[in-house]
């Protein structure tokens, strides 16, 4: 008896970051995370529940038991589509959309995101309002399936034709009116997210 | 009054009959209203999951600029768009309740020159048409009554979501109000403000139209021939990808789609052109005109 092994039975225990909660924490609007009484309304409230790899209710708790890749690499962050229907039926007013953005923030800084479309989306959107002050929706969205699936373009190329013929669609660059440069010194001042290449 | 409005990067593009439609009601109500000159993006629902304090600075930019337009008082900045109301409206939370927040926005304007004190007021012109002009005033422009119209009232989620400071958060009216002031048939139905897809419609096409077809085919049970929108991104998704919603999911006889400023015009007795329904990609125009009775 004495020498029989003893295998984990959670396979995430060796995978465990304590500090990862904390670290959530620590971020403007996920103040509240510990508050969590795990009562499942956000999950309850989510439109996009059905599709996640994880409810938010258990983000949630991995994020405070440490399970920080899982969490990261997870859907569920992507899926959010901020409706904050969550945030406003919370009990213990956790603003749930808030950490969802710190967690994609976090998947994005560490590089660990799922592979999906949604970050390579949001690379190309800082890009764009970078060089140019707004965000250009054809340009963003034609670039993001460029990088991860080109077949789609096909696809969705048909209705981009028809707003094109309606005078709903540009490839021009849609710039702001005044000094660009301002933008760039304005982002570079306050975060530190690479800006991608200058000019455009 | 006099207003600033915030167009937002859609009204410039995909948004086009909205900004028209808009514009030309304001001006047929006499209300003064200026575009913010030099405007940016406001960084939308996406800049935040890539640097929170870069896309405060982005959206507060905008608010700087409008109360440096505005010398005498409180600034009205009014944004059309659900996104860049929820987003502006956040950046204005999150700078006056998190120190941390505001040191770091506060001295990223500085390097532009621009200084922001908190002295603006966010409106979405929902709120701004049915409680600063009112609905009897509205009312007294409507020479052609949409009666006969059956309309459902899609509010979408980020006007009333989560700094909701003029409708309810669970069940908003005041479009509801405004459209029987035009004289239409408004229906009851129980997804005013459930999520339309936002941008998943575009990044994970099967999940994300599912959730506008659920709006579509619950609209059209509901008796409406219309579905109103007061939001760039809820008019794309339900408008847009009609095609393939009645592909993917055997849909049928999809309503039409229009932005409320589109039927305020209507009603009002303005050209069609002036609103941009000539635009549109559903048959806003026809369903209207079929509806009321009228002769086009």
């Amino acid at each position: 008896m004495g020498n029989m092994p003893l295998e984990p039975r959670i396979k995430y225990q060796e995978e465990l970051d304590l500090g990862f909660g904390r670290s959530v924490v620590a971020h403007p609007g996920a103040e509240d995370l510990y508050r969590c009484i795990q009562c499942g309304t956000c999950s309850s409230t989510c439109p996009l529940v059905t599709y996640m790899e994880h409810t938010p209710r258990r983000i949630i708790a991995m994020t405070r038991a440490g399970l920080k890749n899982d969490v990261l690499k997870s859907n569920t962050i992507w899926l959010c589509s901020s409706c904050y229907s969550c945030t406003v039926a919370c009990p213990k007013q956790i603003k749930i959309t808030d950490v969802m953005y710190t967690l994609k923030r976090e998947a994005i800084r560490s590089g660990v995101h799922a592979d999906m479309p949604i970050p390579v989306l949001a690379g190309e959107f800082i890009k764009s309002v970078a060089r140019t002050g707004r965000s250009n929706e054809m340009r963003i969205i034609t670039a993001t399936w460029l990088k991860t699936k080109p077949f789609e373009l096909f696809k969705q190329a048909w209705m981009g034709l028809r707003l094109w013929l309606k005078g709903r669609l540009s490839f021009g660059l849609h710039r702001m009116s005044g000094d660009r440069r301002q933008i760039r010194k304005l982002l570079v001042a306050a975060g530190e997210q690479n800006l991608g290449p200058r000019g455009g | 009054m006099h207003y600033l409005y915030y167009p937002g990067c859609s009204l410039k593009a995909t948004g086009r009959p909205y900004e028209e439609s808009l514009l030309a009601v304001m001006r047929e109500l006499g209300v003064d209203v200026e575009e913010l000159a030099d405007w940016s993006c406001c960084g939308a629902t996406t800049y935040m999951g890539v640097d929170e304090n870069q896309a405060f600075a982005l959206a507060a930019r905008n608010l700087a600029l409008a109360e440096r337009n505005c010398s005498d008082g409180c600034a009205n900045l009014m944004a059309p768009c659900n996104a860049c109301y929820l987003v502006l409206n956040k950046a204005k939370h999150y700078v006056a309740e998190y120190p941390e927040v505001r040191e770091r926005v506060t001295g990223a304007l500085k390097s532009i020159d621009l200084n922001y004190r908190g002295d603006v007021a966010v409106r979405h012109p929902l709120d701004i048409i049915t409680n600063d002009i009112g609905l009897e005033a509205v009312g007294k422009h409507v020479k052609r009554p949409l009666t006969g119209l059956k309309v459902a009232c899609y509010y979408g989620c980020q006007i009333v979501r989560p700094y909701s400071t003029f409708d309810n958060q669970y069940n908003p009216t005041s479009m509801d109000e405004l459209l029987r002031a035009l004289g239409a048939e408004v229906v009851e139905w129980p997804l005013k403000t459930r999520c339309c897809g936002g941008a998943l419609t575009g990044t994970v096409p099967n999940t994300g139209q599912r959730l506008s077809y659920f709006l579509l085919k619950e609209a059209r049970r509901a008796g409406a021939s219309l579905v109103a929108t007061c939001c760039p991104l809820c008019q794309h998704n339900l408008e847009c990808y009609q095609d393939e919603i009645e592909h993917d999911f055997a849909e049928h006889g999809q309503p039409a789609v229009a932005y409320f400023t589109q039927l305020m015009g209507l009603a009002m007795g303005l050209r069609p052109a002036e609103l941009g329904l000539q635009r549109m990609l559903t048959p806003v125009q026809r369903v209207a005109l079929q509806a009321t009775g009228s002769e086009s």
